[in-house]
């Protein structure tokens, strides 16, 4: 139960969408665009966020783009979770993102929702990191596209009203050999731990982590040292793992030294690859 | 043509899968009012101010209540909590005011808009804090509260709501004759019962002053009784009814949301109010289980034969005492486990702490006694270099061998069963006397632990059980109980009692599922694994009563002595001639002559049952009778632990039981397994952790962990028969046993597998890699 | 463009019936199905979309109706326990005493039906993936998995209308 009230619009365009957002922002209805709504749902229930009215995006035709075009795949942001795991079309992003929450929640949970939510883990990103993958954002000038990584630094940042309209892969990133590992405190269906992607490319480790700080990430600097043939697994781990970029999560889950602890065993069977 | 020991479904399955069933809070009426809680974020703090306006300036709100509107005290044990906090709050999510509105939405955003100032005062967060010198008191009017019964002794100026002890032995001599000793001390958190359906009630109170209560609830008679004495009212003007229960666990034994239910609806004029706890209020807000820490010391001969026991329990009742200090009671009364031991120690303190109260869970203490005393046989197996098997075999506690238990009962085959063919029996599932410990692989080890457990009831000395049998002209039957279906499946076994009884189908048997206090005859409370025993005893003597007033009559139309009569199949006939009968349904309601003229009238069978021969414990030596029989079994596990990153799978789960007489052996067995699937919860995941303000860190079902579908292991159950002579058909209590020992046997195999000691729950792989290294990478 | 604002009058197709109910637009699927239309086999047993009691059809496959507003179930074909008449997966689990207090069992019903319906040959991992989104506190989730693989292993999946396989789509 939703303790105050809000208005609920489903545009049939992107266009619509974002004059609407701008509108009801005029109007003082601090707008949130919606796409399966779980998170929005659930805090708006704990009292932990406000808004006065919600856009639907499940109606607007770009979002709901799904498939290859070209030489790329093409996924709208308002795609459930459970309808990229089922398709199999890109098995990496398939794999991760069928652990996000549980099998019933991925049929309602859509790729933008995951990438724009609050929640610190957002396991979606990381394979779109890795495939360098690009992101069409539509705003009141109209759409945009940029990569992924100029996008995120640990949130995806865009300026209010704009929008999360699609991903765009590179195929040739949607067959590489992957690694996938979610570790939990002790239960599967649990916040990670860590979760790391990898990926082979070029017969270079390509690497992404959630869980392991308070936001997911990609880190060149960890990929290098993991990546410096010639020396030790265990030596490249080592400075890998000096790398990391943001305080180690202490919380309910885990100790810091717990997650460095499951981190050097996963990076492990990352190097054998 | 018995209906014992067979398989049959619940009465109420069908409406069970067609989700046709009503549970409380399914059932909604027009113009009900809904209520809302603004709860404390203070652990402990004087009430300095609470803001009201924002709340009442809400559309929609009907009223907002405080502490001080109809301030009562309450408690089954000690009267040491109000409803509503009055003054002072004494744990996180305690409620402090509540909102009654027009719709739940609306009375939600009038209590979030309440605005409560504290003066924050030092938190006592565990038994241990509780008992320092100078900690901070609870309750500061601790002696002079009321208390509800006799037997709990408060002490005054401290955190201590109650104290039991056993005496038994001389303990000088216990020790002397001692080879090996070993200690251990052992921890194990406050949780939640986590029932699929959150508490819920509807009141409402008509002006004659009829109170009209429904509620989820095991105790729809324990909340007549209640609310009559807190609110002065006559017993008579109140009226609960309570439907199906989704799940209780002993989490809705206490009365707890009907009391501000009540409040409330007073306060709008009478009218229907409803209040339904969120999930997380169900977690933080109502009662939880008891947490515990133990020291335990204890001594045999070089050959294995315990000699001396000395326990010490600190209970964390948190901030209310409600029922943890009977559960206290029962951790000292059975703490010794089904072993014979001639010298026991025994101190249990219940303590008052900045926690979420508790009430009874599932096992009332005995899951808890169970862990420290099987943790502490595993570690003396190892000090004297025997098998574990072996050690708790040599000292089963057994009948015609002067055994008795702590409080000094005398153990018979009839109140304690046969232990040892449990424990041979399940030597068969699981191999457990042979090596415990192998390593399958690489990085790959096989563990198996073992426990024993028994447990009695501490219910009230007179508690009492009713049947009621009506009749159908159809010649079938209704049978009425005040027993509640909470998910044990007992009233479809009180109707194969029944239908044995009367030697017809079951499906003849007709259980009137909804418990009404106007209506249904009392039952004690649908805890403590007794309603089998209490109600079963009760609907044969009901069945007794029938049968005679059947056979009285049979004998006027049949015309030969009652004792020429026999019963089945819906018929009274002649022992000597079969085809000589009167069918029921030509008698039930009074039998008709063929001239018009009848006699008879309807059959109406009623049935009693009170405890028996149960006595309060001696203050000072805990000597005395506290339950009836006890349930004792064996249970073990087999865990698979990774030596590299330390977690671990469980592989199988084995129980093997004395019920005395298996009524319906597939409920038997998955009430049995439910129970292990929860211990194993308990033991691997379950547990509240706090934040620094000391309020629940995992207080939903994101962050509070319980079993899931695919981490069960292999259960296997299986059953020995000793029948309890006053058990009806034998039987002894089933319901909750199925818990109790599986903590104890993971610790135990996951001790055996990682080679640390493991003396608390939950035991995860991080828990593990401390233990192990020191938690440095 | 639908909207729905304030209170407001939808139309929701539920077990194959058209049904007009007014809601708020914060409104869940889970609350109108059970206050306004009163289908109370949905359970609300956390409303954040952790334990599964509340789980329907949405086109067939499983969603939990506490994480969805009723303004977007909208053009959409809902199924509740309700809706179901005679599925094997109901027989399957009152054969194999797949529940205790019952709480959980529409959802898990729900679910499990679902599975069956979408992948009647699913392998165990499968089945525990989406098992794995309800949760029962009575039962060892053995006679659960009994009664799904009972109704798996006969590949028997009729009982409702409607359900398509997202890959057919």
């Amino acid at each position: 139960m939703i303790p105050f009230d809000f208005d609920y619009y489903k545009p049939d365009t992107l266009l619509e969408a974002i004059d609407l957002f701008q509108d009801l922002s005029e109007q003082g209805k601090m707008p949130m665009y919606y796409g399966g709504g779980t998170e929005i749902i659930s805090m708006a229930r704990a009292n932990s966020i406000y808004t006065g009215a919600v856009i639907d995006i499940k109606g607007i035709p770009e979002c709901c783009e799904f498939g290859f075009s070209g030489s790329n795949l093409v996924i709208g942001s308002a795609i459930t979770l459970t309808k990229i795991v089922e398709s199999g079309l890109f098995p990496m992003l398939g794999i991760t993102i069928g652990r996000i929450a549980d099998h019933t929640i991925q049929g309602k949970i859509t790729l933008g929702g995951n990438l724009a939510g609050t929640v610190i883990y957002r396991e979606s990103v990381l394979p779109l990191l890795i495939s360098e993958s690009q992101v069409v954002i539509a705003g009141n000038y109209g759409t945009r596209q940029a990569p992924i990584s100029e996008l995120f630094d640990g949130r995806m940042r865009r300026e209010p009203g704009e929008l999360i309209v699609k991903l765009i892969i590179d195929s040739t990133y949607t067959n590489l050999p992957f690694f996938h590992r979610k570790t939990t405190k002790i239960d599967k269906i649990d916040y990670p731990l860590v979760t790391v992607v990898a990926m082979k490319k070029d017969d270079r480790i390509l690497a992404g982590f959630s869980g392991l700080c308070d936001h997911p990430f990609r880190s060149i600097e960890m990929e290098d040292s993991l990546n410096e043939k010639g020396l030790t697994r265990e030596v490249r781990i080592k400075n890998a793992m000096s790398h990391i970029p943001a305080p180690v999560q202490e919380d309910i889950h885990g100790s810091g030294n717990y997650r460095r602890f499951v981190l050097n065993n996963i990076l492990m069977d990352v190097l054998k690859m | 043509m018995t209906a014992i020991g067979k398989d049959v479904p619940r009465k109420e399955a069908l409406d069970k899968v067609t989700g046709a069933v009503k549970y409380n809070d399914d059932i909604n009426e027009p113009g009900l009012l809904h209520v809302k809680m603004a709860t404390s974020t203070c652990a402990h703090g004087i009430i300095k101010s609470i803001d009201v306006l924002s709340a009442w300036n809400v559309p929609g709100v009907r009223a907002v209540v405080t502490g001080d509107y109809l301030p009562v005290m309450t408690g089954s044990v000690i009267k040491d909590r109000p409803p509503i906090a009055i003054n002072k709050v004494r744990y996180y999510g305690e409620p402090v005011a509540i909102v009654v509105a027009d719709t739940e939405h609306e009375a939600q955003k009038a209590a979030n808009s309440i605005k409560i100032e504290y003066s924050p005062l030092p938190m006592v967060k565990s038994p241990k804090e509780a008992l320092v010198k100078g900690a901070p008191l609870v309750h500061e009017k601790l002696g002079e509260y009321k208390k509800a019964i006799d037997d709990v002794y408060p002490a005054a100026g401290t955190n201590v709501a109650d104290h039991s002890k056993i005496r038994k032995g001389d303990m000088d001599k216990g020790w002397s004759e001692c080879d090996v000793i070993v200690e251990g001390e052992y921890t194990m958190p406050k949780s939640d019962h986590i029932a699929m359906e959150t508490r819920n009630v509807r009141v409402k109170i008509d002006p004659d002053g009829k109170v009209y209560v429904s509620s989820s609830t095991q105790c729809p008679h324990g909340i007549k009784d209640t609310l009559a004495t807190v609110f002065s009212l006559n017993e008579g003007d109140i009226i609960v009814n309570a439907p199906l229960v989704g799940g209780a666990f002993g989490g809705k034994a206490p009365v707890n949301l009907e009391f501000i239910a009540y409040i409330a609806s007073r306060a709008v004029g009478g009218r229907q109010v409803k209040l339904a706890n969120t999930r997380e209020e169900d977690i933080a807000t109502s009662p939880t289980k008891i947490g515990l820490e133990a020291k335990v010391k204890l001594g045999a001969t070089r050959d294995g034969i315990l000699k001396a026991l000395e326990l010490k329990y600190f209970v964390d009742a948190g901030a209310y005492s409600d029922t943890a200090p009977r559960m206290a009671k029962t951790m000292a009364s059975n703490g010794t486990g089904p072993y014979n031991v001639e010298n026991v120690f025994c101190d249990a303190l219940c303590l008052y702490t900045n926690n979420p109260y508790s009430t009874s869970f599932r096992g009332f203490g005995n899951m808890g006694h169970t862990f420290c005393m099987e943790r502490t046989l595993d570690k003396l197996a190892v000090a004297l270099n025997m098998s574990p098997f072996d050690l708790r075999l040599k000292n089963a506690i057994s009948p015609g061998k002067g055994h008795t238990s702590a409080t000094q009962v005398k153990i018979t085959k009839s109140n304690t069963g046969d232990l040892a063919k449990c424990i041979y029996k399940i030597n068969e599932l699981i191999k457990l006397d042979d090596d415990l410990r192998v390593e399958v692989a690489k990085d790959k080890v096989i563990a198996r632990g073992m426990s024993c457990i028994w447990k009695t009831s501490a219910s009230n000395t007179d508690a009492i059980s009713g049947a009621i049998i009506v009749f159908n002209k159809d010649g079938s039957l209704n049978l009425i109980v005040g027993v509640m279906e909470i998910g044990s499946g007992v009233k479809t076994g009180l109707a194969q009692i029944l239908a044995d009884k009367m030697n017809m189908e079951v499906d003849q048997i007709h259980v009137q599922m909804p418990v009404n206090t106007e209506s249904s005859p009392k039952h004690w409370k649908t805890v403590a694994s007794m309603s089998t025993v209490m109600a079963g005893r009760a609907v044969l003597s009901a069945a007794d009563d029938a049968i005679r007033q059947i056979k009285d009559l049979g004998s006027i139309v049949l015309r030969v002595d009652p004792s020429q009569l026999e019963i089945g199949g819906g018929k009274v006939y002649m022992r000597s001639d079969p085809d000589n009968y009167v069918e029921f349904k030509d008698m039930v309601h009074g039998f008709k002559f063929r001239g018009g003229n009848s006699i008879g009238g309807q059959i109406i069978g009623k049935g009693t049952y009170i405890m028996e021969n149960l006595t309060i414990l001696d203050r000072e030596t805990g000597k005395g009778r506290m339950g009836p029989a006890w349930t004792v079994g064996v249970q073990a596990v087999e865990v698979e632990y990774n030596t590299k990153d330390h977690t671990y799978k469980l592989v199988k789960a084995a129980t093997v039981m004395d019920i005395g007489k298996i009524v319906n052996p597939k409920t038997a067995k998955g009430v049995v397994m439910g129970g292990m699937s929860m211990g194993l919860g308990l033991g691997s995941r379950e547990g509240f952790l706090y934040g620094s303000n000391g309020g629940i860190l995992n207080d939903s079902l994101r962050t509070y962990k319980v079993m899931r579908f695919g981490e069960q292991p292999d259960y296997m159950v299986e059953f020995i028969e000793t029948p309890a002579e006053d058990g009806p058909y034998g039987a002894r209590g089933l319901g909750e046993h199925g818990i109790l020992g599986m903590p104890a046997a993971l610790a135990n195999a996951l001790t055996r597998a990682t080679g640390v000691e493991l003396d608390q729950v939950p035991i995860d792989a991080e828990l593990i890699w401390q233990l192990k290294t020191g938690g440095y990478v | 463009m639908m909207q729905l604002c304030g209170t407001d009058t939808i139309e929701l197709e539920v077990n194959g019936e058209k049904r007009k109910v007014t809601v708020r637009a914060a409104d869940t699927l889970l609350h109108t199905l059970r206050e306004k239309l009163g289908l109370t086999g949905a359970k609300p047993g956390c409303e954040n979309g952790d334990c599964g009691a509340c789980t329907v059809l949405l086109d067939g496959w499983p969603i939990k109706s506490c994480l969805m507003l009723a303004a977007e179930a909208v053009g959409h074909s809902i199924t509740t326990i309700e809706g179901l008449k005679n599925a094997p997966m109901q027989k399957a689990f009152f054969e194999n005493w797949g529940f205790q207090c019952g709480f959980c069992t529409s959802g898990f019903i729900m679910t499990c039906h679902a599975l069956a319906t979408i992948h009647p040959g699913a392998d165990d991992d499968t089945m525990a993936d989406w098992l794995q989104s309800n949760i029962c506190r009575c039962t060892s989730y053995e006679e659960i998995q009994n009664a799904v693989k009972q109704v798996l292993g006969k590949g028997d999946s009729s009982g409702v209308q409607g359900v398509v396989s997202m890959k057919e789509k």
